[in-house]
């Protein structure tokens, strides 16, 4: 406890502790639930410099206050009531609490790591999608364990009904309260901290943490064709007045656009000409706890393409669409095109996949996916209709735009506490990302940094290299966005390191730590852990000499199998996965699947593992450099000018993200280090030079008068 | 402990506001008149500066210059605390910056930069010319910016060491920002030491290695590239670039694949082909670069009195060794040097190799046989009269076994020497044994006949040839060499991984090193090893 209020007292920036990878270490375990009297202490603070509000009740102190109820809002929620901290949900809506207002899908690409990820650190997105799934399918299977990805096909209902259940039921437990409410204003304190904040029906709720996370809500403005309205979603109003408060509070606010396709009645849709897509006969996990995993019926998705007719109607009508008319400025995300934009941007293509995704086991509703586009509504339904399969659709729900407030996350720390008030934290879209899972990673840790903060303690950073929620973050804070930002594995320059089928023994621990990990869940963790260690002990062990095994391998890899080849040397030879060991009762009946899949992983790509870690520890040992709060960017005339500025605004906490503000080079970084070093250098001498001066004060006090007399002059 | 002084003057010149010199130097031109000048100086300072006047300074005016750019700079003191004191710290540092270690050049070059740089100067360097009337002292030295001076320096007793010729490069103008001056002296070692040491001797300080840069950087003169110097950037870059498309390519199938079209594994295979064989190119660059700074040793070797020494005489045209009938007369190793293609060669002529009971021809054997273990390229040289004897047989045989303990073979030449003894001798043992060599030469040590092709055949086999004559753009260093490597080695996994079919993702995986590897010779991207190198050449 000494230790970490020690920390607390330097300023503001060592709240952010830095470590190689997560920016803090715990001394003890499962601290959070025993600190509860920690909580109730700062509550007692926080009541006494808040007597003056006539609203006074007791009631409405709590010690984390999450504003929306959406992926972001749900994550933090919870995992700030799971570590004692008490926790106040605010949504306009109770009954669109995680509401999948897009795809209903979960996963995919670099998304699923960061499903694994937050279900690694006891978060709930990995969990509910498990249990929700309609179909499951893993992705780019054959192209290495990085980028394999799991995707699941959602109920969006039922996805909604249980991640309110667990809300609810959480409030019930302990430490969860849920309000519909609109927030309009933050309530501040003396100190530019955050006190609380104040509804559009004039309440006023106060915490020394709160989080934001609107979505698409402030100041929201959807668009069908030429026609808008003030809408956060179709059919929901968006949130007025919180944009002006927070830009009145001195943030910067910009905008940005995202899009949905139209949904059509799947009882309509002629799929019998249509490519089924089924999912995988053995179904994969997002969550690392056996207990979510249950298996279900999996239903189909088709694919269908874009036609002739399809094409010719867009051209003919691309001054109706929003961003070729030039009515709607906000940029929309270039990965998620509009079918318009990706006709108009490859001109030579003819045909477009187009796939048609269930949204539910009980709605007739069905995803268009690839096909949103601005056009009016008039005109949707003509283009559907253009669609192979679709010839005789009725359309349920029109496709539309959304316009939004976003904050730039250069205003925040990687702990996702903004730079200007103390204790305001920012999660998901308001932060400029789109998705369901960026949305969840920010979440769960906004709520764990939002509890440690009203609990005095140090906030949690976690670095770049340490897992796709910390580039994720990384790169929210450090580079200037232009669109939505939606994760992709390319973001991650050592990817080979953040697996999926790795999350768990990258971030269990630290989930563990922080308190969000419990005794089950963590001896689940280490019994995992042993097998698989274990099991590579024994295949490095066990030696086998010709027999069917031998034969088998010679023939799969093409590769001669020696005399007393050990296992490990088998599983390391190209197209030789651990089934072939399985098959051959070579396996280990003791490992499930996953398990199997971290040995093979392990083992076969080791070489290729350790260069990686070789090249992260060079990296890191640089990266890792923390740059002071104070330094005077403009100041140094041997960075470039755009430099200068970047860094100024964006006020970077490591020489590497420095290093990533877009507009600074590598010759500005090394210039920047050289600087650093240089002053280092200084001041060392100066403290020399005043231990010499006092000692010579000391003895010769006469020589020492008329120099500062000079100096003065 | 004397580098950390420097530091404060580092941050003196960054911070100097760039108004004040120019009022100071106003106020000098009180104290010296413009005396004249050469045109071209003139034309130069009117570009440089806005000034119209020739800048002169006054070595008075020096001391409190800093003092008062320190008083003005606000934010000095932000950045720097106490840093009043720093003003007396600043140095002035003095080095040799032409070459040394090589053959004397015809002159040398000291160079003082700092504060008190003229100070210095002035102290050691007695200007030659017609009597000055305007009440200089013959202590003060106050000189015109980039105006020539020619003169003598004084060692500390009054005696002459040198004549120099003296250019005054006043701050800013001048390659570190500060007041740099320079002293072209006679280019022998002995006289360049004497000059560095009188300078010391006068209050300047040794510079560090690199230091005159690092203060041309910090005063923003240069920016890193410069620093650096990526000569060949365009190849760098352009490898760099395919690197990243590859990557692109590749990468965005792994994020977007039901929108892309399928990969062409083929024309991706072919793409790391020709960017492997442009490293390659590259590094034969590279190699040319070494060899014409550490040059090629080729050792002579060969039965006795079948004509080495011959050979080497009329190669270096010289009568380096002495040439008898006698057999064995080459007891030690003789060098001669030549140049092949640009290429200085050292030239190696040893004992004749052959069983001996002389004992200090037995040193000659064994000291031939170390030369050729060592030597980059080999000439063996037999007798066109006696053609291919069994000794020969045996001499190949055992360099052969000497060789193969070392790991690249060494390539051989073998020469015909003695061809207008026999002219009409019988050649075809030469096809027997021409498996063993690279190249086959006839000569004529007497006549010379011969020696182009021999220098063309040490050239093919070096791989001189490949550079096209003149046609050169670049010089690679040995830091951008050991990128390239890194890049070689990185395609060179890339392709196994192909080989191997390993998964798409682990392709990305060597490419991004070599793009990474490329980026660190070209500057984009950092690395520790630059920044430590810098460090390390800059500060320690």
């Amino acid at each position: 406890m000494a230790a970490l209020n020690l920390n607390l007292n330097f300023s503001g920036l060592t709240r952010h502790l830095f470590a190689p990878f997560f920016s803090y270490s715990l001394r003890t375990r499962a601290v959070s639930f025993r600190r509860a009297s920690c909580f109730s202490r700062r509550l007692s603070l926080v009541s006494a410099s808040a007597t003056a509000s006539p609203e006074w009740k007791c009631d409405e102190r709590f010690d984390v206050i999450v504003v929306g109820g959406g992926h972001a809002g749900c994550e933090a929620a919870l995992a700030s009531a799971r570590l004692g901290a008490k926790t106040l949900l605010l949504t306009l809506n109770i009954d669109r609490i995680a509401w999948q207002p897009c795809n209903p899908a979960v996963g995919g690409p670099a998304k699923s790591q960061l499903v694994h990820e937050v279900d690694a650190l006891g978060g709930e997105i990995g969990k509910i999608a498990d249990r929700c799934y309609l179909q499951k399918r893993i992705l780019n299977i054959s192209r290495g364990p990085a980028v394999r990805a799991l995707r699941a096909q959602t109920d969006k209902r039922e996805y909604a009904m249980e991640m309110k259940n667990i809300v609810e039921r959480q409030g019930f437990t302990a430490n969860l309260s849920i309000r519909e409410a609109m927030v309009t204003d933050i309530l501040l304190g003396k100190n530019d901290n955050v006190e609380g904040v104040h509804t559009f029906f004039g309440m006023n709720f106060y915490a020394s943490s709160v989080v934001l996370t609107t979505g698409t809500f402030m100041s929201g403005k959807i668009w069908v064709g030429r026609t808008s309205m003030p809408a956060g979603r179709a059919g929901e109003s968006a949130s007025h007045g919180l944009t002006e408060n927070l830009q009145s509070l001195g943030f910067e606010t910009d905008r940005l656009k995202t899009g949905t396709p139209a949904r059509v009645d799947i009882r309509t849709v002629d799929f019998s000409g249509l490519e089924p897509q089924h999912g995988d006969e053995e179904v994969s996990w997002f969550s690392f706890d056996p207990d979510f995993h249950i298996e279900r019926e999996q239903m189909c998705c088709y694919l269908t393409r874009t036609t002739k007719r399809t094409h010719q109607l867009i051209k003919e009508n691309l001054h109706e669409t929003p961003t070729y008319g030039g009515w709607v400025e906000a940029k929309g995300p270039r990965y998620c095109p509009s079918i318009e934009d990706k006709i108009v941007r490859f001109q030579d293509k003819e045909s477009h996949q187009i796939f048609l995704e269930p949204e539910g086991r009980n709605v007739p509703e069905l995803y268009v996916q690839g096909f949103s586009t601005g056009l009016p509504e008039t005109l949707q339904l003509p283009l559907l209709r253009s669609l192979p399969g679709l010839e005789n659709c009725s359309m349920l729900r029109p496709a539309y735009a959304v316009e939004y407030d976003f904050l730039p996350a250069h205003q925040c720390f990687r702990s996702l506490m903004t730079k200007q008030i103390e204790g305001l934290f920012f999660s998901g879209q308001i932060n400029g990302t789109t998705g369901y899972e960026e949305a969840a990673a920010q979440g769960i840790l906004s709520g764990i940094n939002a509890a440690r903060h009203s609990d005095g303690k140090c906030l949690i950073v976690l670095e770049r290299e340490s897992s796709y929620i910390g580039t994720l973050i990384d790169d929210l804070v450090t580079k200037d966005l232009r669109e939505p930002y939606r994760m992709l594995t390319s973001r991650s320059e050592h990817r080979l390191l953040l697996r999926s089928d790795n999350a768990d023994s990258r971030l269990t621990p630290l989930g563990r730590e922080i308190g969000l990990i419990d005794d089950r869940r963590w001896k689940i963790y280490q019994d995992k852990q042993h097998r698989v260690s274990e099991e590579k002990k024994r295949l490095k062990t066990v030696r086998i000499s010709g027999g069917d095994l031998a034969a088998d391998v010679a023939q799969l890899s093409g590769q001669p199998v020696k005399d007393s080849a050990t296992l490990e040397s088998l599983l390391k030879k190209p197209h030789i996965p651990y089934k072939v060991l399985d098959k051959h009762g070579f396996g280990n009946e003791m490992l499930n699947r996953m398990e199997k899949e971290c040995v093979e992983v392990d083992i076969k790509y080791e070489g290729f593992i350790m260069r990686q870690q070789k090249q992260l520890q060079q990296m890191v040992h640089q990266q890792h450099r923390p740059l002071p709060q104070d330094l005077d960017y403009y100041a140094m005339t041997t960075l470039s000018l755009e430099a200068r500025e970047k860094l100024s605004k964006v006020r970077p906490q490591t020489i590497g993200q420095a290093s990533r503000v877009g507009g600074v080079s590598p010759a500005d970084i090394t210039a920047l280090l050289i600087i650093l070093e240089a002053n280092r250098r200084i001041a060392h001498e100066q403290r020399r030079h005043h231990m010499l001066t006092s000692v010579r004060a000391d003895s010769e006090q006469h020589s020492e008068v008329p120099l500062t007399e000079t100096v003065n002059s | 402990m004397a580098l950390l002084p420097s530091f404060r003057s580092f941050i003196t010149h960054i911070y100097r506001p760039a108004a004040a010199p120019l009022l100071l130097y106003r106020a000098s031109i009180l104290f010296h008149k413009p005396k004249l000048s050469i045109p071209t100086c003139i034309n130069l300072s009117f570009l440089v500066s806005s000034s119209p006047k020739p800048k002169t300074r006054n070595p008075l005016a020096s001391s409190k210059d800093n003092t008062l750019v320190f008083k003005k700079d606000e934010r000095l003191v932000g950045v720097t605390g106490g840093s009043e004191e720093q003003t007396e710290r600043s140095t002035t540092i003095a080095a040799i910056v032409t070459s040394m270690g090589g053959p004397p050049g015809a002159v040398g070059i000291v160079r003082l930069s700092g504060p008190s740089a003229v100070d210095i100067v002035g102290r050691l360097f007695r200007p030659v010319k017609k009597k000055k009337s305007k009440g200089c002292g013959s202590t003060s030295w106050r000189p015109t910016s980039h105006v020539v001076e020619y003169g003598v320096v004084l060692d500390h007793q009054g005696n002459v060491i040198d004549e120099v010729l003296a250019v005054p490069m006043l701050a800013p103008r001048s390659y570190t920002r500060e007041d740099v001056v320079e002293l072209q002296c006679h280019g022998s070692e002995v006289c360049l030491r004497r000059v560095l040491r009188a300078c010391l001797e006068a209050g300047a300080s040794l510079a560090e290695p690199g230091e005159f840069t690092l203060r041309a950087f910090l005063n923003g003169r240069l920016d890193l590239s410069q620093a650096e110097n990526g000569g060949f950037s365009s190849l760098v870059k352009s490898l760099r670039v395919q690197c990243i498309e590859l990557l692109t390519e590749i990468e965005a199938r792994l994020d977007f694949d039901d929108e892309m079209p399928p990969l062409d594994l083929n024309l991706i295979i072919d793409k790391i082909q020709s960017m492997s064989q442009d490293v390659k190119n590259a590094l034969e660059t590279a190699n040319y670069d070494k060899l014409l700074q550490s040059g090629l040793q080729i050792a002579i070797v060969g039965r006795p009195n079948v004509g080495k020494s011959s050979l080497l005489n009329a190669w270096s045209k010289s009568e380096r060794a002495i040439v008898t009938e006698i057999a064995g007369t080459t007891r030690d190793v003789v060098e001669a040097s030549v140049t092949v293609c640009g290429i200085p060669v050292t030239l190696l002529d040893t004992a004749g190799i052959r069983e001996t009971d002389d004992i200090v021809e037995k040193i000659g054997v064994e000291r031939s046989e170390a030369v050729a273990l060592g030597a980059d390229v080999i000439i063996m040289t037999v007798s066109a009269v006696d053609g291919w004897t069994s000794e020969d047989t045996k001499l190949l045989h055992r360099i052969q076994s000497n060789k193969k303990s070392t790991e690249s073979p060494t390539p051989m030449i073998l020469v015909v020497n003695k061809i207008d003894c026999a002219p009409s001798a019988s050649t075809e043992w030469i096809n027997r044994e021409s498996y063993s060599f690279s190249k086959h030469i006839f000569t004529c040590a007497v006549t010379g006949q011969g020696i182009q092709d021999l220098e063309k055949a040490i050239s093919e086999i070096v791989g001189l040839n490949q550079i096209p004559a003149g046609g050169r753009k670049w010089t690679v260093n040995q830091r951008q060499c050991e990128q390239l490597v890194r890049t070689k080695e990185a395609l060179v996994m890339l392709k196994s991984s192909i080989e191997e079919e390993m998964p798409l993702d682990f392709w990305t995986i060597d490419l991004r090193d070599a793009a990474l590897a490329l980026g660190q010779i070209s500057g984009e991207d950092i690395s520790e090893e630059i920044l430590s190198n810098i460090f390390g050449k800059f500060y320690f």
